[in-house]
């Protein structure tokens, strides 16, 4: 456990200090987007707003956990910093599982605020937000897991940028726009990708009527991802610390 | 009844047998076998690409090696590559994991992954800090720090928490001569003081002759001698070498200096050769009784130092450091 909490305690301090400006980033593109689709969302359409703003929300974590957890790893393994890792007493999964939390923190505050600036925006009931406590946590960990499987496991560093942007951009997409509105193939990629339900479960923190079976369903979806991606991406690094 | 004392055993610190490891196309370690002692600063001379660094990396156990062992402290760790952390630390020869730490965190980090308290791991860091001459730029991160600096906040990293095997990857490349004695200085205590045992890779000469107890000369992945340094020095005692610097084109119609040009490396205007002493006494009084004396810009005649050893055994390249 101190290990875990020494390896967090570094991963903040150097992503305060590293990653501070795209933190800004990736909170701005999100309310941009809430800002942009506001003239585009119907009056009293409240399930697409409820979606706009939940999938705008997932987005600042999809920046942070999924893409620049990517680079991250990518970046470690290519410059062969794993190695220093490899030499100390500390296994593979608490290293993946400390790096993974600290990246999902630093999601917490440009989630909040976009979900509070969307509220306000698309006038939202507010009383649920409590919701994205549970949900946040659970998206950032399994978000972070997946980024960190691409990372550790794209042959190069160059292709694992490239598919956490990808993988992000994916997020963006089936996230903001509404299930309703998508043709038949794309539901199905909706359905099958983790964040959706993320997304839906943001989204029911917005309801003025709390569907809990729905929420209970989505919130263990994110669960069994996180915990799969989280033990896939041990693996990886474990193959990738011992060539 | 005779008692016979017996004869003082000194622990095997480090055995490699038979390693043997691929790096793309090239054979980086070609069946290397040896021994380090408990308490040896033990070295590993070799220039460029002569396979150092994956011989390291094989024995920390980041590299898995395609056949052969390796044992620390009389363990096998070939197979359970975790134990090797638990005893040793190592320091790659680019350690970029730290980069965007600050100085104090990166080496306290460190401490506390090897298994320190919290408190423990403070105040080690401020005693390394201190030795190493790095407590005014705690607070910097490793990549705003000038290049010699960042290695020595390396180097503490490597340092703390006291593990009884240091692996370090040129340690003292790119330090000045100040810091590089500091880490001399540093890891010659923790041997006596701690009996700490040193496996340190080197491309400089100078680095070899004045800390190591035995040095191991690479050439492509290859162990082509092992010693101490006097030892390997004596291997080619009789020789010398000559060094010269011409100012003007060198006057090679004359015999001496024709002569000389066989037997010498060229870099430009610098020839240096190596000779035995007397043959390289006889050239040089040709070259100064005759005209050459006019275009030459300096000399110097020097005793034979370990890069000397390398060449006679066949190594091949030239960019080992002599300073
Ligand atoms: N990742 C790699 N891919 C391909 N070849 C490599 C790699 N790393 C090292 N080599 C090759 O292996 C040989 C030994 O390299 P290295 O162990 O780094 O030598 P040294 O540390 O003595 O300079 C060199 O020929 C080098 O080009
Ligand atoms: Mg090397």
């Amino acid at each position: 456990m101190s290990a875990f909490l020494a390896l967090y305690v570094g991963q903040v301090s150097r992503a305060r200090a590293a990653r501070g400006p795209l933190l800004f980033v990736a909170t701005l593109q999100s309310v941009g987007i809430l800002l942009l689709l506001r003239g585009v969302v119907d009056e009293g359409s409240d399930t697409t707003a409820q979606q706009v703003v939940a999938g705008s929300t997932v987005l600042v974590v999809a920046f942070v956990a999924l893409n620049l957890l990517a680079q991250r790893f990518g970046m470690l393994r290519g410059t062969g910093a794993l190695d220093y890792y490899a030499t100390l007493p500390v296994s593979g999964s608490l290293v993946v599982l400390a790096t993974a939390a600290s990246y999902a923190t630093f999601t917490v505050p440009g989630a909040v605020l976009t979900a509070f600036v969307g509220a306000l925006l698309y006038g939202l009931p507010l009383g649920h937000l409590w919701i994205l406590l549970v949900v946040l946590p659970l998206a950032g960990a399994s978000l972070a897991g997946l980024g960190a499987c691409l990372g550790l496991l794209a042959p190069r560093p160059e292709l694992a940028t490239v598919a956490g942007q990808l993988g992000m951009s994916g997020i963006l997409f089936l996230g903001i726009i509404p299930e309703h509105r998508m043709p038949a193939v794309l539901q199905v990629v909706r359905a099958a990708v983790p964040s959706t339900y993320a997304t839906d479960a943001f989204a029911s923190s917005f309801a003025r009527h709390l569907d809990v079976a729905a929420l209970l369903t989505d919130v263990g979806v994110c669960l069994v991802v996180a915990v799969l991606a989280l033990s896939l991406a041990s693996a990886a690094f474990r193959r990738a610390v011992r060539a | 009844m005779t008692v016979v004392a017996a004869a003082p055993v000194r622990t095997v610190a480090v055995s490699l047998e038979g390693l043997r490891r691929h790096r793309g196309d090239v054979l980086a370690t070609d069946d290397v076998s040896l021994e380090v002692l408990a308490g040896e600063v033990f070295g590993l001379l070799g220039p460029n690409g002569a396979g150092k660094t994956t011989l390291v990396r094989l024995l920390v156990g980041v590299l898995r090696p395609e056949a052969g062992r390796v044992s620390l402290l009389g363990q096998d760790v070939t197979a359970d590559p975790r134990a090797a952390s638990r005893l040793l630390a190592y320091l790659a020869q680019d350690e970029p994991a730290l980069n965007e730490l600050p100085v104090g965190l990166a080496v306290e980090t460190t401490g506390r992954l090897r298994g320190l308290s919290r408190r423990d791991a403070r105040s080690q860091t401020a005693d390394l800090l201190d030795e190493l001459g790095l407590a005014d730029v705690q607070e910097r991160p490793l990549t705003k720090l000038s290049g010699g600096q960042r290695r020595l906040a390396q180097v503490a990293a490597a340092l703390i928490a006291d593990r009884p095997l240091l692996v370090l990857d040129e340690p003292t490349t790119g330090l000045d001569a100040l810091a590089r004695r500091a880490v001399w200085e540093i890891l010659r205590r923790r041997r006596t003081e701690a009996g700490v045992t040193v496996v340190l890779v080197t491309h400089n000469v100078v680095e070899a002759e004045q800390v190591l107890d035995r040095v191991a000369v690479l050439d492509r992945g290859r162990v082509i001698a092992c010693d101490t340094p006097g030892r390997l020095k004596a291997l080619v005692s009789n020789d010398v070498r000559l060094d010269l610097v011409w100012r003007d084109e060198p006057p090679l119609g004359e015999p001496a200096v024709a002569a000389l040009l066989a037997r010498s490396e060229v870099d430009g205007r610098r020839w240096s050769a190596r000779l035995p002493a007397a043959d390289a006494r006889e050239a040089l009084g040709r070259l100064t009784a005759g005209p050459a004396l006019a275009a030459l810009d300096d000399f110097t005649l020097a005793t034979p130092t370990l890069e000397d050893v390398y060449l006679s055994l066949g190594g091949r390249a030239h960019d080992l450091e002599r300073s």
